[in-house]
């Protein structure tokens, strides 16, 4: 689960992470008004779920709260496309406005799981900013990495090394000790799968302060934070997976035509390179869950059909232990339900087979049923391309 | 023979009054795996399905003999399920449960790391020796007992692969699934290790998707030390970059984890790749030749 940069923040205030004084708007004239408290010259910067604003063009340095006005009139409502939002880029609903603040020098720092070890890691550069990754690619050795054991948990000598590294001295290099220390008790304390700092920046008047900063929550831990609920921000997810969300259903839209049910992630993505492999274009990545019930094929059903661009739908769950007739009944409700005239294909496996295909075969949906997940694929790509009504040769209906 | 499990293990469930507990319980019970104890804590001293039911692990060795356990307890538990097996010095941990939280992995991992326990999961479908033991929520008809070691990182498409083994006439020596979480226990490497040891496996079958790491690396331990054919598959060729927070994740991995790459990898270390997820069985059958 992410947060928005100015919700950051305030999580690491409450860690005494020194961050720059700043406000949220939702409209231009609060903007403007924000910038006017800030003294006229201030940053303004877009709030969605992801990095790289800068580049795009969401974050900018302004010298008076009119400029301020303009700017956010700009932005809110525009998507803003960064090499980490995808093409389609995230809409700006809110944005920060913050003190500008004279940069001395600037830092990566953030800590994050390191899979390799199973342990929480910290990440340091004496060269942050936007271009921490090229850094990373170009010369690993200015990046130092503190693969931290969870008995001793992370010491302050540790994160003093890492201090030093950074060229830090002085009581600087203590406040910055301490800056980490705190950091590694928020990601503990808030569950966090991503605190990052970038630029963590010593300002010119010789102040560390936490100019950017990023905060995921670790998802399966979201059932010991009550408060993470009221930080979500709905506008930055695509309503169709706001609502597979609710019944657990992991759901992500595609651009392609034929919309997809499978059970399980990994089934999932090979459905889709299936797909792919014979000329179709999937609408969308579902995984209803190693073990769906009825509801959840239900439900599903009933989002992929949401999306207009769907021109027919490829059901493959290999249950095992799973009751076709009980999915058999999930696609039908649904499809009857959305009075969906659009060809279906399904592929099952698992108990009462005979009996599953036997109820969609007589629901008089446009249903046809398969055994094997490659002639489900064709079949499938094949109506939806208008080149057969009914499946032909290749998967014959059994 | 076969590795990890077969028909002289003695499963104990943890979780076993909950419903998903219950319901595997029974249908490994049926495929004729022995459950000889089942641990919920506050109600030892039932019966359940004639199953003794403990309050402790430690009771559940010490009283039963069990040496396996599979944990179904729900994620707020599931990492203190997994901490006390090991306490209890069971051999072989299997945790199913889906959505352990990373810190209380980060924890169980480390304790894990250290002890004499093995670990499969959590976040995985278990493990099966066809024809003797089923520790899981993997349907036991679609295996036969055979010659091919599989592990998996996948769920459902650990069944699809089974199938399509079990159809060309290819049966399995165990299939292990070992979950798709962040932070798991035995990886790629620890079950392959085993399977190369095991003089009934003659060919593996290894499943993979994109993310992280840990199939590459698994590339690099087979060119060195593997000794019996290797057939792979990577789920998520077409998969689209996803949308991320951060700089963090690409930093650690440096460019891993893309499918292409993944796959490269374990061409380039002598595994055969099959090219679609409906060509596994053919993958493996081209390997073994």
């Amino acid at each position: 689960m992410n947060i928005h940069e100015y919700q950051a923040k305030e999580i690491l205030s409450a860690f005494d992470i020194p961050v720059p004084r700043g406000r949220v708007a939702l409209t231009a004239d609060q903007v403007e008004r924000s910038a006017k408290m800030m003294g006229g010259r201030c940053v303004v910067k877009a709030q969605i779920y992801a990095g790289g604003r800068g580049k795009a063009g969401g974050v900018r340095l302004v010298h008076h709260p009119e400029q301020a006005h303009d700017l956010a009139k700009e932005l809110f409502g525009k998507r803003l496309v960064t090499p980490q939002t995808g093409p389609e880029g995230l809409k700006v609903r809110r944005i920060l406005v913050e003190e500008a603040v004279d940069i001395a020098r600037e830092f990566y720092l953030s800590i994050t799981l390191d899979r390799r070890t199973s342990r929480y890691c910290v990440i340091a550069s004496a060269e942050g900013g936007v271009n921490i990754e090229e850094t990373a690619a170009r010369s690993p050795e200015k990046i130092q990495m503190l693969i931290v054991d969870p008995f001793t948990g992370l010491r302050a000598y540790q994160a003093r090394k890492v201090v030093l590294g950074l060229g830090l001295k002085g009581a600087l290099a203590e406040d910055c000790v301490q800056l980490i220390l705190s950091l590694y008790r928020c990601c503990l304390e808030r569950d966090c799968s991503l605190v990052e700092i970038n630029p963590l920046v010593v300002t010119k008047a010789g102040w560390l302060l936490a100019m950017d900063a990023k905060i995921s929550f670790d998802d399966n831990a979201v059932f010991r934070h009550w408060e993470y609920h009221d930080l979500m921000d709905y506008s930055q997810l695509d309503p169709l997976e706001i609502s597979a969300g609710k019944f657990d259903l992991s759901y992500i839209k595609l651009e392609g035509n034929i919309g997809c049910m499978v059970n399980g992630a990994g089934l999932a993505m090979a459905t889709l390179d299936v797909l792919s492999e014979c000329g179709g274009q999937p609408a969308n990545f579902l995984d209803v869950g190693g073990g769906a019930t009825r509801e959840k094929v239900t439900e599903a059903f009933k989002i992929i059909l949401q999306d207009k661009d769907v021109r027919g739908v490829f059901v493959n769950i290999f249950g095992g232990i799973m009751r076709c007739d009980v999915i058999a009944h999930g696609i039908i409700e649904a499809a009857s339900e959305v009075q969906c005239t659009l060809p279906i294909v399904v592929r099952m496996d698992g108990s009462q087979v005979e009996e599953g295909k036997k109820l969609l075969l007589d629901s008089g949906l446009n249903v046809q049923c398969v055994d094997a997940l490659g002639p489900g694929a064709s079949c499938i790509v094949s109506m939806v391309k208008g080149e057969a009504d009914v499946c032909g040769g290749a998967c014959a209906v059994k | 023979m076969s590795i990890l499990i077969n028909k002289e293990s003695r499963v104990v469930v943890q979780g076993i009054t909950g419903k998903a507990g219950l319901f595997h319980t029974k249908s490994c019970r049926e495929y004729g795996s022995q459950i000889v104890a089942g641990v919920t804590p506050g109600k030892g001293g039932i019966h359940i399905e004639g199953i003794p039911v403990f309050d402790t692990m430690e009771e559940a060795v010490r009283i039963a003999g069990a040496n396996v356990s599979m944990i179904f307890v729900p994620p707020p538990g599931a990492a203190d399920a997994i901490l006390e097996a090991c306490d209890a010095g069971i051999a072989l941990a299997i945790c199913i449960t889906e959505g352990v939280p990373i810190r209380d992995m980060v924890i169980a991992k480390r304790v894990v790391d250290t002890g004499r326990t093995l670990l499969v999961g959590p976040n995985c479908p278990g493990v099966i020796t066809p024809g003797e033991c089923k520790v899981g929520i993997m349907p036991g008809y679609i295996h036969k007992p055979g010659k091919i070691g599989l592990v998996s990182r996948s769920g459902t498409l650990t069944y699809e692969a089974v199938k399509q083994l079990t159809d060309v006439g290819l049966g399995q020596s165990t299939v292990v699934g070992i979950g798709g979480d962040p932070i798991i226990g035995m990886k790629f490497i620890d079950v392959l290790e085993k399977f190369n040891a095991d003089p009934e496996t003659e060919g593996v079958f290894m499943i993979g998707e994109i993310g992280g790491g840990a199939e590459e690396e698994a590339a690099r331990w087979i060119k060195k030390n593997m000794q019996k054919p290797v057939a792979a598959f990577i789920a998520g060729v077409t998969a689209p970059p996803g949308k991320r927070m951060g700089h963090a994740g690409a930093i650690i991995t440096g460019g891993e984890g893309k499918a292409e790459d993944k796959i490269a990898a374990l061409r380039e270390c002598g595994v055969t790749v099959a090219t679609s997820p409906t060509k596994m069985a053919e993958a493996m059958r081209a390997a073994m030749k």
